[in-house]
């Protein structure tokens, strides 16, 4: 391969910009080590601040519980957020009543906070329909389609403008997304329209097997706000208070019709998904370094230097949250029953009539052909 | 020695690359991981990072990329990780690979290959289970080719990455690990363009490719009738030859896919029949193809795949006509 070419190796007249002229800073506000200047914690009522930990409980367990019930037999292929409980509760956590947030799938806490229920992510993560039409009832819908919701995300920031909404848009994907098409026309098209819309970046880093080097030669996500004249930020993804601070500042700008792209810097410590073994890929010393950076741990020495530790009984917390997804599963197992109409409805707001006719033949199909059954295998608690 | 579809691939593309060091294969997870799939797992080990290389996430400069390189004289495989991903990049198959040849008359061509997996049935979520040949198949200038054995998938790739023109190659990857046959190891192709009889038959012809044709020959197995069976093969340009023939001599026909029943290539096929076979028909054609809807997700996604019993019995409302 031909070594990037840079300014270093080749001799320069003319006034050309290179990123190497831009650092990007990360914001932070608790280091590593769990030290702070007080000056820079926003500014939060006692019980938020014990909020935003019981949520990143809720990511943490959600996540571990979930690839649970995969290893038995009892979900979809699901990608675990273990290591990103900060960015995703960080970024829902300022978002306000009315706003949008459409996510890969990747961000459940952030639509928790939505009042997004529990059972409802776990029935789309079992493949069932109608899980999405429960997301949207609360303005929240998963894309699979990498970067493909974007342009529709600027497109409802749009609509926003348009109709004097208060609200913003929030759209989460990861770092893959950022090289896809659809992502750049998105932002580009936001920032022209001024639209109220927020592209909220978790990069952890990794696209299944592709490292972010490997991904973009820039240097980070949010400088890339700059090339469509939007305005950009790299938010350490670990810390809960600098990717709310950041967040709420960042709904100011969208509310202000200045679109945001904000970069969340996290780590995929597990697999893209159930299917993906990642030892296969990266080496086992990188993950541990960012296991030591556990935003859950950090978090919790803030909260012992400010006093507030002695209020929580994490064994206690832990076991609530555990209590809340387990009846989450018992609502999911009792969903139902359903039938084969829920597959032809929605196609369109009618059913046209070679629908009604192709649903009737199904029907009389599965009635009619004695071992048609045999060949259909409803899957986890479908 | 008794070998996967994946397996195919793999050799196929190991003894191309072998070959013709201007063959380049890439794609996202293909180098390091070997693909989702592990359709191209020891290839980067072999012919090194040059020539076996992840890239970003990006299915239209993917597909845009090896229009490129094919332009500039190489031989690109690139891997669009599922079907269902490939939309973005359809523009650069419309607008740039189907018709560059046409464009610079002659000048310039496209002689690539887009490898992409299609089809129901692995439990996976929303875009993972689409089978849009039909859709490609629309487009003037680009080959799609479906294969449904082992020993096809071989020959019928190197056939592909050895075409001056595109290729769309999707893999039936629901039966990607599930028959075997036995594989050459020597060099061989599959010629693009020509259907395959894997039976023969007076009775009725029975039309099907990919991952469908299991479904068929499991159905035809239940029928009393003497069934003529033809694998496709390639969608477009599709082997009339072949399938006039057959029809003019069983005067039967019902054709099977796993994509939506409108628009589908099935209709293409009936549209032939009524071309060339119409006065031989001693009954309509029987369509059994998936619903008009999308694919449903994984909990109930088996109820939309054409399965062996409605495969039959459509058959038999031919036969008995």
């Amino acid at each position: 391969m031909a070594p990037n070419t840079s300014e270093a190796a080749v001799d320069l007249d003319a006034p050309w910009i290179s990123q190497e002229d831009l650092p990007v800073e990360t914001y932070q506000i608790i280091d590593e080590d769990g030290t702070y200047d007080s000056a820079d914690v926003p500014d939060l009522a006692d019980e938020e601040f014990l909020d935003l930990y019981r949520w990143m409980l809720v990511e943490k367990r959600y996540a571990e519980r979930m690839i649970k019930l995969q290893r038995r037999g009892q979900m979809g292929t699901v990608g675990s957020s273990r290591g990103h409980e900060a960015s995703i509760v960080g970024s829902g956590y300022a978002l306000q009543d009315g706003d949008w947030l459409l996510g890969m799938g990747r961000e459940t806490s952030a639509m928790l906070l939505r009042d997004v229920s529990l059972r409802d992510i776990i029935l789309f993560w079992r493949g069932v329909e109608d899980a999405q039409r429960f997301l949207t009832e609360q303005n929240c819908m998963i894309g699979i389609s990498v970067g493909g919701y974007l342009p529709m995300t600027t497109g409802i920031g749009w609509g926003m403008n348009l109709t004097d909404s208060d609200s913003v848009v929030t759209a989460h994907f990861g770092d893959g997304a950022t090289s896809t098409g659809a992502f750049h026309e998105a932002v580009n098209f936001a920032g022209v329209l001024d639209a109220p819309a927020i592209f909220y970046c978790q990069n952890n880093q990794w696209a299944i097997s592709t490292p972010f080097e490997k991904q973009t030669n820039a240097n980070t996500i949010a400088q890339r706000g700059l090339g469509y004249g939007v305005h950009g930020i790299r938010a350490d993804g670990n810390d809960v208070l600098a990717v709310y601070d950041a967040m709420r500042e960042a709904r100011k700008l969208a509310r202000a019709g200045h679109p945001v792209l904000f970069e969340a810097l996290t780590y995929r410590t597990e697999g893209h998904s159930t299917s993906d073994d990642p030892t296969e890929y990266r080496e086992r010393d990188a993950v541990e370094e960012w296991l030591e950076r556990d935003p859950i741990e950090r978090y919790e020495s803030f909260l012992k230097s400010e006093g507030l530790w002695d209020e929580v009984d994490k064994d206690a917390l832990v076991a609530e949250v555990d209590e809340e997804f387990s009846a989450a599963v018992e609502a999911a197992d009792e969903y139902g029953p359903r039938d084969v109409d829920e597959l032809f409805e929605y196609v369109y707001d009618d059913l046209p009539p070679i629908l009604q006719e192709q649903l009737d033949e199904m029907e009389r199909e599965l009635a009619e052909l004695d071992d048609l059954e045999a060949y259909i295998e409803r899957r986890p608690k479908g | 020695m008794a070998e996967t579809i994946i397996n195919a691939i793999n050799m196929a593309l190991t003894e191309e690359m072998d070959r013709d060091d201007r063959v380049v294969v890439f794609g996202e997870d293909v180098a390091e991981t070997g693909g989702v799939f592990r359709a191209t797992e020891g290839l980067k080990e072999q012919f090194g990072g040059d020539r076996v290389v992840d890239t970003p996430l990006s299915e239209i400069a993917i597909t845009g990329g090896a229009v490129g390189l094919a332009v500039f004289g190489l031989r690109p495989v690139a891997e669009i990780q599922f079907s269902g991903f490939l939309p973005p990049a359809f523009d650069q198959l419309v607008t740039h690979a189907s018709r560059m040849r046409w464009r610079t008359r002659g000048q310039w061509s496209a002689p690539m290959v887009v490898r992409t997996p299609y089809g129901a049935g692995i439990r996976a979520l929303e875009h993972h289970s689409e089978s849009l040949e039909g859709a490609y198949a629309h487009v003037p200038g680009l080959q799609v080719v479906i294969p449904s054995t082992p020993y096809d998938t071989k020959g019928l790739l190197k056939s592909a990455i050895r075409s001056p023109d595109p290729v769309l190659f999707m893999e039936p990857k629901h039966i990607y690990r599930s028959i075997r046959e036995d594989v050459p190891d020597e060099d061989y192709e599959v010629p693009i363009g020509e259907a395959a009889v894997r039976r023969e038959g007076e009775d009725i012809t029975v039309i099907s490719w990919g991952a469908m044709m299991q479904k068929t020959l499991e159905a035809i197995d239940r029928i009393d009738a003497d069934v003529e069976v033809i694998d496709l093969r390639t969608i477009s340009p599709m082997d009339r030859e072949t399938v006039v023939a057959s029809v003019q001599k069983t005067g039967r026909c019902a054709v099977v896919h796993e994509a939506p029943y409108s628009g589908g290539w099935a209709g293409e096929i009936v549209g032939t029949l009524n071309d060339e076979a119409l006065m031989y028909l001693e009954a309509p054609v029987e369509r059994v193809t998936g619903y008009d809807i999308p694919v449903p997700l994984l909990s109930m996604e088996d109820y939309y795949i054409p399965h062996p019993p409605r495969i039959a019995a459509a058959i038999e409302d031919v036969l008995a006509y």
